[in-house]
């Protein structure tokens, strides 16, 4: 057995379905022993979207997703999708063919040091020298990039230790890592001292980050905002958690949310963060979190409690684990006047847009369409003005929304998209972006065609990188530069090139009819332009 | 702004150096040591870094090491607590008339003479970095040709805090 049916052996153990790859020399070993496994390969058309495509069937499977690619070009190819997993903390597998180990460090065709790139942006990476150190290596990577804060790994491996003879085949059951240990169960006595401070508040709030989802804790967080009737706020990686019209949920913080998302955060008497970064989109000012309240900030990586706002309260673990003990406690919490407050809060203020109606409204549009989605669907929002609406105004029922939300990574949404619906062909996969982000990966077309995987992508099309155009239009005073995307193809005669159907929404009056085509069939993929006024804002 | 020394004990693994290194350059942290060396058992390396921050910066820093998966185990060495040495190789230029008060100098600080040169000699030093500082200083009214300093190494006092490893 080669060290790269060794490789295939470990990817079906750990239950790899999908390996999204582009091939070259240095990693040709490991795809000429995938063909003899039952792991389906996706051919993507430019190594980024590779990863970008793990990311979405981690996001969807709560697995490491997998790509691999060749040494050089390919490798440095890649970073950008490791660093948006980084980011969000999205487990990744990245397999990176590497030269003839021998020849290492001595700058030959395609020779990067792909593991010295990426320091910066992998949990872990490994750089194979011995071809019986395989089984161990994969084992390893699958629970470092699944584990504690999960994010992606880096295995590179030489071209002859992908050739080289494996004495025996041997994929361990147990991990045995000296020194990676991370705290997933939350402290007792932190615990009670949460419940004691819920127990005295007035006006306490729940703010969910992503960490939620990646621990999978969203049935345990809704029971227990259920249970004592706790408002919940979300980040942006948090949107989801909680059913966009749950009567105790008032939607997402920051600088892009909804004002009465900030303003029930910055009035409550006991916050609790969990799973959230407090980063600047997020929280501005922190400050005005710590300020007159009471912060308990939860996250499974003790780094990220007190590196942006010092909590009251600091409670390492995993968000499962913690509400669910959570659960275990009987207190009571009364804030009826707290919730009254907050719907009035709710009601008025709500953002008023004057949408020009020879456009279509972006705002009406997303939201009619994520009425008329299924209840289980797929969101995929790109990053720009279509990502801030997508957050205003996805009503998620029982789905998800995904987004690149730590990195802001342009054209994440179409590749996210193909990763999710790879994973689950039976959903409804969405991927909704600008006409700047659908250019970055609008090469992805033929993979979808090729591979069959079925996503409906809207474009949001107003001819202008939107986010940044209305970020010149505030700080320069209309003095745009760089950001007209005059000479972009026609996209009706790109959805024809691809053999993919096609609608074009001028205005609202067609808005029922399009949507009527696309989400009749889950199967057929369709590309359906919207075309919106170029200097609509998204506040 | 704040001194503190670090003590890690790491998985003698190839690039572990380098992840070190490399967290403090990209978060902005300082570096003002960092000595490495192998320990009684071959598996790990033992690494001494001194390191100055104000009390946040020092909290991330002892963090983020921590979530370094190599990293078996990490201590703050407290001076009260520990001790710390570094040695410094000095090499000085000095004169017929010179000579002498430099070896008097090195006999006050229980230091030695490990090279003798026409024009020059070269002092092996050991001590904490007040020693080595005080010694420096004193050497001031001369011209110091070269410095080596290797950064301190340093062990918690008593058996107390001694890490076993399984």
């Amino acid at each position: 057995m080669t060290g790269a049916d060794a490789i295939i052996k470990c990817l079906e153990a750990e239950g790899v379905e999908t390996v999204f790859g582009y091939p070259g020399v240095a990693i040709c070993p490991f795809f000429n022993s995938i063909l003899d496994s039952d792991i389906k390969t996706v051919l993507i058309r430019t190594e980024q979207n590779a990863a970008h495509a793990a990311s979405g069937v981690a996001r969807i499977t709560g697995k490491p997703g997998v790509c691999a690619v060749t040494s050089g070009p390919g490798a440095t190819n890649v970073i950008t999708g490791i660093a948006t997993a980084f980011a969000d903390s999205i487990p990744l597998i990245c397999i990176t063919g590497q030269v003839n180990s021998e020849l290492l460090g001595s700058d030959v065709f395609q020779e990067a040091d792909i593991t010295g790139a990426v320091e910066s942006f992998v949990k872990y990476s490994y750089l194979i020298k011995n071809v019986n150190d395989i089984p161990r290596v994969f084992k390893e990577a699958f629970h470092i990039a699944n584990t504690g804060r999960k994010g992606p790994v880096l295995i590179d491996i030489p071209i002859d230790i992908q050739n080289a003879q494996i004495k025996q085949f041997h994929y361990p059951e147990e991990v045995n890592l000296r020194t990676y240990k991370p705290t997933v169960k939350g402290h007792a006595v932190q615990i009670k001292k949460v419940i004691r401070e819920l127990e005295k508040a007035k006006r306490p709030i729940i703010c969910v980050g992503g960490g939620v989802l990646l621990a999978g804790a969203q049935q345990e967080l809704r029971a227990f905002s259920e249970k004592y009737r706790i408002p919940v706020v979300s980040t942006m990686m948090g949107i989801g958690v909680m059913p966009t019209k749950h009567p105790l949920y008032y939607g997402m913080v920051g600088n892009n949310g909804k004002p009465c998302a900030n303003r029930a955060m910055n009035e409550s008497d006991v916050l609790i963060m969990v799973g959230a970064r407090v980063a600047d989109r997020a929280v501005s000012q922190p400050d005005l979190i710590t300020q007159n309240k009471i912060l308990v900030h939860i996250d499974v990586d003790p780094a990220e409690i007190g590196k942006n706002a010092g909590p009251t309260i600091p409670l390492v673990g995993d968000a499962k684990h913690i509400f669910q003990d959570f659960a275990k406690e009987e207190f009571t919490c009364d804030c009826e006047a707290w919730i009254g407050t907050l719907n009035d809060y709710r009601r008025e203020l709500m953002p008023k847009r004057n949408p020009n109606p020879a456009y279509v409204d972006p705002a009406r549009f997303i939201e009619r369409l994520s009425e008329r989605m299924e209840d289980n669907a797929i969101y995929v929002a790109d990053v720009g003005q279509n990502q801030i609406w997508s957050c205003g105004y996805h009503i998620v029922k029982q789905g998800r929304f995904l987004t690149s939300g730590g990195m802001g990574t342009m054209g994440y949404s179409i590749p996210a998209a193909m990763g999710a619906k790879t994973a689950a062909p039976d959903r409804q996969v969405i991927a909704v972006c600008g006409d700047g982000s659908f250019q970055m990966s609008m090469m992805e077309l033929a993979t979808m065609r090729q591979h069959n995987i079925p996503v409906k992508i809207i474009v949001l099309k107003n001819n202008y990188l939107g986010m940044v155009r209305e970020y010149q239009h505030y700080t320069y005073k209309d003095n745009y530069s760089v950001v007209d995307l005059t000479g972009s193809p026609d996209l009706e005669k790109l959805a024809a090139a691809y053999d993919m159907p096609f609608r074009r929404l001028e205005n609202m009056d067609q808005c029922e009819e399009v949507l009527d085509v696309l989400l009749q069939d889950n199967n057929q993929s369709m590309l359906v332009e919207c075309l919106i006024d170029p200097m609509d804002l998204v506040k | 702004m704040q001194k503190k020394v670090f003590q890690l004990l790491v998985d003698n693994t190839s690039g572990v150096l380098s992840r070190i290194s490399g967290l403090f350059s990209r978060r902005g942290y300082n570096i003002e040591s960092i000595t490495a060396g192998v320990t009684a058992d071959p598996r790990f390396t033992r690494i001494t870094i001194v390191t100055s921050g104000d009390d946040e910066i020092l909290e991330q820093i002892e963090k983020q090491l921590s979530k370094l998966v190599d990293i078996r185990d990490i201590k703050e060495l407290k001076p009260d607590e520990s001790v710390y040495r570094e040695l410094i190789l000095v090499k000085v230029r000095v004169s017929n008339e010179q000579r002498q008060s430099i070896i008097a100098l090195t006999d006050t600080f229980r230091g030695k003479i490990i090279d003798v040169a026409p024009e020059c000699l070269t002092v092996e030093l050991t001590g904490n970095q007040s020693k080595i500082e005080a010694f420096i200083s004193l050497l001031d009214g001369y011209e110091i040709l070269e410095l080596a300093r290797t950064g301190i190494a340093g062990l918690g006092r008593g058996i107390e805090n001694v890490t076993f490893i399984e």
